[in-house]
């Protein structure tokens, strides 16, 4: 056999992931098979307050994590096209809307489907374009569609009034889900619920900062994988198992001194944004031949969410505190300085994802206050979250090569070279 | 020693060949870019302007948009970096370089000690590049070269509004018709471009001296409306076009000087 034919080994897929995987394809199923019984389920935006779903026994599915799921098996070309040409929405909206909004009407991959919703849920403090994208298939389909408005904070906490304006709303709901699903909802079971998650967001957080380690013990792209634990079944048991087997590969790989990431990590990356879905692996590819790895990223943890189990109020604030749509520049910027220190990164990489208006928005005033805080080199490349037409693999590969070498200048110059 | 930089870019092929890292032996710049003859029949160029085989190269280094398919380099190195090396060979004073080549623009900040620090490219679109003079240039029926000259004889000031290459092809296509002067419209174009690549000047942060490089600063049009959009003087070095090329014989000394040294 020539050198070519020679195909590597390839590793095999870890316990977690494979927990992980399951975990997703069974709430699949398990939407069908409810939904089958007659059972209401809903579709909800990936920062919707689960605890209420979770706590009401419902069955809610989260259109973002499927189109993305769409996007990274490179499914997603005849979904825009419809989108776009028969359906007639703009080039420009989101591409996550984009895919979903055509799916909805087909509803036939090859696997996880998602079954037509009965209600529709929004919380909007991951994005405004989302209430629109729901509300589209609220009238189309002739579904409820309950939305939580989720005020901007411009100081670093919620103030009193919008605690109270949530609070409301959130009640509101309740007692609206209660009365269509025709199920209770059970204080003792609320808080469980947020013990539950609580916990799941403190193994989670730990499994990200894990990657402080030197050398970092997972190649970051892997953590994009376990997103749909904590977007899709934050409030459930079956996260915790799958987090604690994380962990439990995660140090293993720490005290072996090695590391999921195939070679010698040379620098250490922050990630901003939105994962590039389609090209994923075309960016690990480039990255991986010069030696970057993903130590810490802002997104990922977007779901860890902080409040103290029992207590609503801070669940509230919680919610409303999230990281791209409701939270002031300031808070967003102390939040990577912090990160950039202590995960020990070289380099800052920017995904301007096209999708992400909000995302896209911040990033140029984030660039640049980071910057001037932290002095950390950074790059910028255009993609999208999951329209696969917005990026140019010549484009990437020429900037991240720049970027190492930048990174390498700014390295000599710490070492007085 | 001989070295070898070779910058195979979008739309044009070019290569210097350089001895001691220090004098410039042949210098050549073929307009065909990567994926054509442009690399091969510039590499022959500078051999026979030079006498020399390629036996007698000692390191040859490759950059630009086609730099992975020149077999004989040894070495890759991005535009990025070679610009900036390149550039600092022609103006040791440079701080910020705006490099507007066929399909990208990006700005470029040097430490004092001419350490690439930072840059920034344009984004998907290819407003604010050689590509979309070109356009412009075809629609007019003027030659892309003669763009600066024309636009010298400008006495009004026309706005170009769109920034997409597309829709600025049919305003100015709208400018024509309702008779406008083509050397003012070429003005027009020329402030367009430079408005939109001075954005990432700015990011980066102007410190003079300012240097332009790429085919695109042979077009003194586009300098004059750059130096009148970030309000500083800009240098324009004789071989604005050939810097990449340069700055990667300069890179391929390094080597040459790293290898002596590792041996």
């Amino acid at each position: 056999m020539s050198e070519q034919q020679v195909k590597k080994p390839k590793r095999p897929m870890s316990k977690s992931l494979i927990m992980v995987r399951q975990q997703l394809a069974d709430l699949y199923t398990e939407a069908g098979e409810a939904k089958a019984r007659g059972e209401k389920i809903g579709w909800a935006a990936s920062i919707f307050p689960q605890e209420i779903c979770e706590t009401l026994g419902l069955v809610v599915l989260y259109p973002e994590n499927h189109s993305a799921g769409i996007a990274a098996r490179h499914q997603a070309d005849p979904f825009l096209q419809r989108a776009e040409g028969e359906l007639e929405y703009n080039n420009d909206i989101c591409s996550y809307a984009k895919i979903n909004l055509s799916y909805i009407d087909t509803r036939n991959l090859e696997a996880n489907n998602m079954p037509l919703p009965d209600f529709m849920l929004i919380a909007n403090n991951i994005c405004n374009q989302v209430t629109k994208w729901y509300e589209n298939i609220g009238k189309r389909y002739n579904v409820p569609v309950y939305m939580l408005d989720m005020s901007f904070n411009h100081e670093n906490f919620v103030t009193d009034s919008r605690l109270k304006y949530i609070r409301a709303q959130m009640e509101d709901i309740i007692a609206s889900l209660e009365k269509l699903t025709g199920k209770k909802f059970d204080q003792d079971r609320f808080r469980e619920v947020m013990e539950i998650s609580a916990e799941n967001k403190d193994l989670w957080i730990k499994a990200n900062e894990l990657q402080a380690n030197s050398p970092a013990p997972l190649n970051g792209f892997e953590l994009f994988n376990y997103m749909s634990a904590m977007v899709c079944c934050r409030g459930k048991r079956s996260t915790t198992e799958i987090l604690k087997q994380l962990i439990s590969e995660i140090e293993e790989h720490i005290e072996k001194g090695d590391s999921t990431y195939p070679g010698e990590q040379k620098y250490r990356v922050f990630w901003e944004g939105i994962a590039c879905w389609p090209h994923f692996s075309h960016n690990f590819k480039v990255m991986k031949k010069l030696g970057m790895n993903i130590v810490a990223t802002a997104y990922v943890r977007a779901w860890a969410l902080d409040y103290i189990p029992g207590d609503l109020d801070s669940l509230i604030k919680a919610y409303t505190f999230t990281p791209s749509n409701n939270t002031p520049i300031e808070t967003l910027v102390e939040r990577r300085s912090r990160d950039l220190i202590k995960f020990k990164c070289d380099g800052m990489i920017y995904h301007l994802n096209r999708s992400c208006k909000v995302m896209a928005m911040q990033q140029a005033e984030i660039q640049r206050r980071l910057t001037e805080i932290t002095g950390v080199p950074y790059v910028s490349f255009d993609g999208d979250q999951s329209d696969f037409r917005n990026y140019s693999e010549a484009q990437f590969e020429t900037r991240m090569e720049a970027f190492t070498e930048i990174m390498d200048q700014h390295k000599a110059v710490r070492e007085g070279k | 020693m001989i070295t070898l930089g070779i910058d195979i870019g979008s739309t044009t092929s070019k290569a210097v060949l350089l001895e001691d890292g220090e004098k410039i032996l042949a210098k050549k710049i073929v307009p065909l870019g990567t994926g054509t003859t442009g690399a091969q029949t510039v590499f022959e160029n500078v051999l026979e302007m030079a006498g020399i085989t390629p036996e007698q190269i000692d390191y040859a280094l490759s950059t630009g948009y086609g730099r992975y398919s020149f077999e004989l380099a040894k070495r890759q190195i991005s535009e990025v970096s070679c610009h900036a090396k390149g550039i600092r060979f022609l103006v040791p004073t440079a701080r910020t370089i705006v490099d507007i080549g066929g399909q990208d623009a990006k700005a470029l900040s040097l430490a004092p000690n001419g350490a690439l620090m930072n840059f920034v490219m344009n984004d998907k679109c290819a407003a604010g590049t050689g590509r979309f003079l070109d356009v412009m240039a075809r629609v007019l029926d003027v030659k892309v070269e003669d763009m600066g000259d024309i636009s010298e004889l400008s006495t009004k000031e026309i706005t170009i509004n769109n920034t997409c290459t597309v829709f600025a092809e049919s305003e100015v296509i709208s400018r024509l018709s309702s008779n406008e002067k083509i050397a003012d419209i070429i003005a027009g174009i020329h402030a367009s471009v430079a408005k939109r690549v001075s954005g990432q000047a700015l990011r980066v942060g102007v410190v003079d001296d300012v240097v332009m490089s790429g085919g695109v600063a042979r077009n003194k049009g586009i300098v004059r409306a750059m130096e009148k959009e970030i309000g500083h003087k800009i240098t324009v070095p004789e071989d604005c076009q050939l810097a990449g090329a340069l700055g990667a014989a300069l890179f391929a000394w390094d080597e040459l000087l790293k290898e002596k040294n590792a041996g």
